[in-house]
């Protein structure tokens, strides 16, 4: 339902391949396109407004540059746009002369501050530092318990009221605040997190209570956490926020969904202060310091190649994937090859959640669901076969094929699926392989030449290689392709689709 | 090093779609119109692979045999002709009551609509921007004003203030009919369902139906089904006891399907009428955890019990996020209602418009604040006024 952006630009933009220079109406056009896609992005309208004006100033009479096509450009100038508007740099968290460094955690009921501050208290130890948790939210049942929970399994002292007081839910948050800083002290804890109660930004009593708890503890980092699904209320709530305990930054939290985070831009522009941290799945760990550039891509809906490398990192040797890579686009990869290269692929997490990933891949392939059960279902084929089998697998005939069936539970249809698939996998990859060594080299003009080719193969690769010139982060991309290509002249692997 | 790890996964990845070794199920396009109630709950046939829709379809066949296997394990209790109960909520805070309090807090946008004296370009830029403001969608928000501008014409209205009402007619209109109760079948247990994403308030929802289903005489066991969070079934209970509800849990990290057997189970050796069954939060991304869902919604439809609602719990705060839960919600459980929490906040909850035009579900319930009574019908008259304050 989301189209990315570069989707909805290729029609603009169809039209005006020939032309040197964008017009006012172009321009009009684009940046009706690029509203459209921060609105559903849950971009505050205030700020995609603002956005416009400026985007409109980079690209008013800029000349086309000849490296990029015209989607590509303003695209660029958009992300660009958007990561200033987020904030260049990552946030450095420093720690205060005298310890204990207090951080105040404040926000909507259910934005998910409890769980964040287990998160962030694991991080600090992560840090070398020695973390305290305050249960400073008295209101909601069971949060106490549920931050005791959290701070047993990272191995953090919790400090609340007493439990006759927790459970008659009358205790005051306050209090316990003003106790926390000596506890701290006498623990010699040097951070203290103190989780407080959601609350809405309208209810004054209980904003005055937050207000207090701050000026009790003088906090030295105050962080707003924002649930990124947040739609066009995130603002008044930052405001309201911001005005009344004066944020030092913002933490994220549930990226891991498909909510594009439209939200935290949205903050960034209205109060000003940086995204700080960002919260990426339900395991305590599943927490880092927050990198604007990424969120941008995410925003325009394009991949996130950053941290799909940093993932791919995770699991892979680099020779070893190199090896792999080659001999596949060589056409000499083998089924034995493919078990492998899956278990590592299988490391990076759900194949959806790579799909969403990449960059350049048609909105078809991601809008799909991916079943991840059936890669089992093909590990078990491959496991049953014999290495010679999965060496040359055309000497699979019908009695090995009943055979590799029974051992792998499934039936002989799907092992010749399975064969002939692969067959067709290897054919494609050498299809690629030729035009990555051929790009590399190539002129612009090859470059077409290439494209051309492609569209003839989408029988076999679909429109991966058809797309022609996806507008995708060209910006990390090219950077990369640079250091790339310093390293191994030559070129070596290209990526379809991806416009190096 | 990096691009060639990246290619290689990229590669792979690739291939696999390609070729149609995983199987690939296409999300079915949102449709205009509510779409007829899906009957199993069983996955959705794979589609062929979509990225190469000229090549022969390349579903591995025990896909279709899955979906045959899980049909029948899904049984038809909504079917079923057994005469539905309408609910009656127990004396409720007024919605105009609970949301005086956000209106003050902002600043109407329609102020200056109604000083205008004539209808403008400005006129029609301040709806929009309200609507989208209220977190209705570019969509629906642009497909609303299509209509407001036919009726404009028709209807020959000039005033501004009339251009409003005329609006907030159409979604009145666009609200009205749809089936809003709770539904209780005869027999006993009855299971409410209880999903949604992580802190939209799913357990205070609980609690506050459980509360509501007790003051109206009717005994009310509450099952523990989020057995993830820490400190969830903890916080259920206390709920349970203030509602003087029974009260179900397992251990923590626990199969929740067994969780909400047991409920039921026991509901059933008691006679209890209701049985209000709590899950984990859950993104709605995750494929495995709506498998979970799923298969909780299988047990919670088998005899004795009758699943008679599944109420997706929705933040008011929500934005365009929601209706993409929503629509996979659907796809997992048969989302019989919406519960939109938190709307005493500035938030307007206007997801739920799109939600209901879009997938068909109704808003059945909504809540005021953090207070055990403080949970109302859906008033659709209300809920629009309030949109444009």
């Amino acid at each position: 339902m989301f189209e990315a952006l570069s989707d909805r630009f290729e029609g603009i933009f169809g039209r005006l391949r020939n032309r040197g220079r964008l017009s006012e109406e172009d321009i009009d056009e684009v940046l009706r396109e690029i509203r459209v896609a921060l609105l559903e992005a849950d971009v505050n309208l205030r700020v995609v407004r603002s956005f416009q004006t400026r985007v409109r100033e980079a690209l008013v009479g800029e000349e086309l540059s000849r490296a990029l096509n015209p989607a590509q450009q303003v695209i660029k100038a958009v992300h660009q746009e958007l990561v200033n508007t987020l904030g260049g740099e990552t946030m450095r968290i420093t720690f205060a002369p005298r310890p204990p460094t207090v951080v105040l955690m404040a926000g909507l009921q259910g934005s998910g501050k409890t769980t964040t501050s287990g998160k962030l208290a694991r991080w600090f130890k992560s840090q070398g530092r020695n973390p305290l948790l305050v249960a400073a939210d008295l209101q909601r049942p069971a949060a106490v318990e549920q931050l005791r929970t959290l701070a047993r399994q990272v191995d953090v002292p919790v400090f609340s009221a007493s439990d006759e007081i927790v459970r008659s839910g009358t205790g005051d948050p306050v209090e316990v605040a003003r106790q926390c800083l000596a506890e701290a002290t006498r623990l010699g804890r040097d951070v203290v997190i103190i989780d407080t109660a959601g609350r809405l930004a309208i209810d004054a009593e209980l904003m005055e209570q937050v207000r207090q708890i701050s000026e009790a503890t003088q906090p030295h980092y105050t962080f707003l956490v924002v649930d990124a699904m947040t739609g066009q209320d995130a603002v008044n709530v930052a405001e309201a926020f911001h005005a009344t305990l004066s944020l030092d930054g913002v933490i994220l939290t549930k990226l891991d969904g498909d909510a594009r985070g439209g939200a935290a831009l949205s903050v960034k522009e209205v109060v000003g202060k940086p995204i700080a941290f960002a919260s990426t799945g339900e395991k305590l760990a599943d927490f880092d310091l927050f990198h604007p550039d990424r969120l941008a891509g995410r925003i325009l809906g394009m991949g996130d190649v950053l941290t799909l490398i940093e993932k791919a990192e995770q699991v892979y040797e680099q020779s070893e994937a190199e090896a792999a890579a080659e001999a596949l686009l060589e056409g000499r990869f083998t089924l034995e090859d493919f078990l492998q290269q899956m278990q590592q692929l299988k490391k990076m997490g759900p194949l959806s959640g790579i799909l969403g990933m990449m960059p350049g891949v048609p909105k078809e392939v991601r809008d799909a669901q991916i079943d991840d059960g059936h890669l089992a279902r093909v590990e078990a084929i491959i496991r049953s076969m014999t290495t010679a089998e999965r060496a040359d697998p055309t000497v699979i005939d019908a009695s090995r094929r009943g055979r590799i069936a029974k051992g792998s539970g499934t039936n002989p249809q799907e092992v010749q699926a399975l064969v002939s698939q692969f067959n067709e996998v290897q054919r494609l990859m050498k299809r690629f392989g030729g035009f990555g060594s051929k790009r590399s080299k190539g002129s612009r003009k090859d470059r077409k030449n290439d494209k051309k080719k492609g569209k003839g193969a989408a029988r076999g690769g679909g429109r991966v290689t058809t797309k022609g010139p996806v507008a995708v982060p060209t910006i990390n991309l090219e950077e990369l392709a640079e250091k790339e290509k310093a390293k191994r002249p030559g070129g070596g692997l290209k990526l379809p689709g991806l416009n190096l | 090093m990096q691009l060639a790890v990246i290619a290689l996964v990229a590669l792979l990845v690739l291939g696999l779609v390609a070729a149609g070794v995983v199987v690939v199920r296409h999300r079915s396009k949102l449709v205009a119109t509510p779409p007829p109630r899906r009957v199993p709950a069983g996955p959705t046939p794979a589609a062929p692979v979509v990225t190469r829709p000229d090549t022969p379809a390349q579903v591995a066949p025990e896909r279709q045999a899955e979906a045959a296997v899980l049909e029948p394990a899904a049984p038809a209790a909504l079917e079923e002709p057994a005469e539905p109960v309408e609910v009656v909520l127990a004396a409720r805070p007024s919605f105009r009551d609970r949301l005086s309090k956000a209106r003050d807090a902002i600043a109407g946008s329609f102020r200056s609509i109604l000083a205008r004296t004539s209808i403008d370009a400005d006129t029609w830029d301040e709806l929009e921007e309200a609507l989208i403001k209220a977190d209705v969608g570019v969509e629906l928000t642009m497909e609303l004003l299509d209509a407001l501008r036919l009726r404009a014409k028709d209807e020959n209205i000039t005033e501004p203030d009339q251009l409003l009402d005329a609006l907030k007619a159409q979604l009145k209109e666009r609200l009205v009919g749809a089936d809003r109760s709770l539904h209780l079948e005869a027999g006993t247990p009855n299971v409410w369902l209880f999903v949604g994403v992580n802190g939209v308030g799913k357990t205070t929802t609980i609690g506050k139906v459980g509360h509501q289903q007790v003051q109206q005489g009717r005994s009310v066991l509450m099952a523990a089904g989020d057995t993830f969070r820490a400190a969830a079934a903890e916080q259920l209970e206390t709920w349970a006891e203030r509602a003087g509800a029974d009260f179900v849990r397992g251990a923590e990290g626990g199969d929740p399907s067994s969780v909400v057997f047991d409920g039921v189970q026991r509901a059933a050796a008691r006679g209890v009428d209701v049985v209000l069954a709590d899950t984990a939060g859950r993104l709605h991304t995750k494929s495995n955890l709506m498998d979970e869902l799923a298969k909780v919604r299988r047990v919670a439809a088998r005899e004795p019990g009758r699943l008679t609602e599944v109420l997706l719990v929705l933040d008011a705060v929500t934005g365009q996020n929601g209706l993409v839960q929503a629509q996979q919600f659907t796809e997992a459980t048969e989302l019989t209602g919406v519960v939109l929490t938190k709307l005493d906040g500035s938030a307007k909850g206007g997801i739920v418009l799109a939600i209901e035009a879009r997938l068909g579900i109704p808003v059945k319930l909504v809540g005021l604040g953090e207070g055990i009574g403080d949970l109302v019908e859906f008033d659709p008259d209300e809920f629009v006024d309030a949109l444009f304050e």
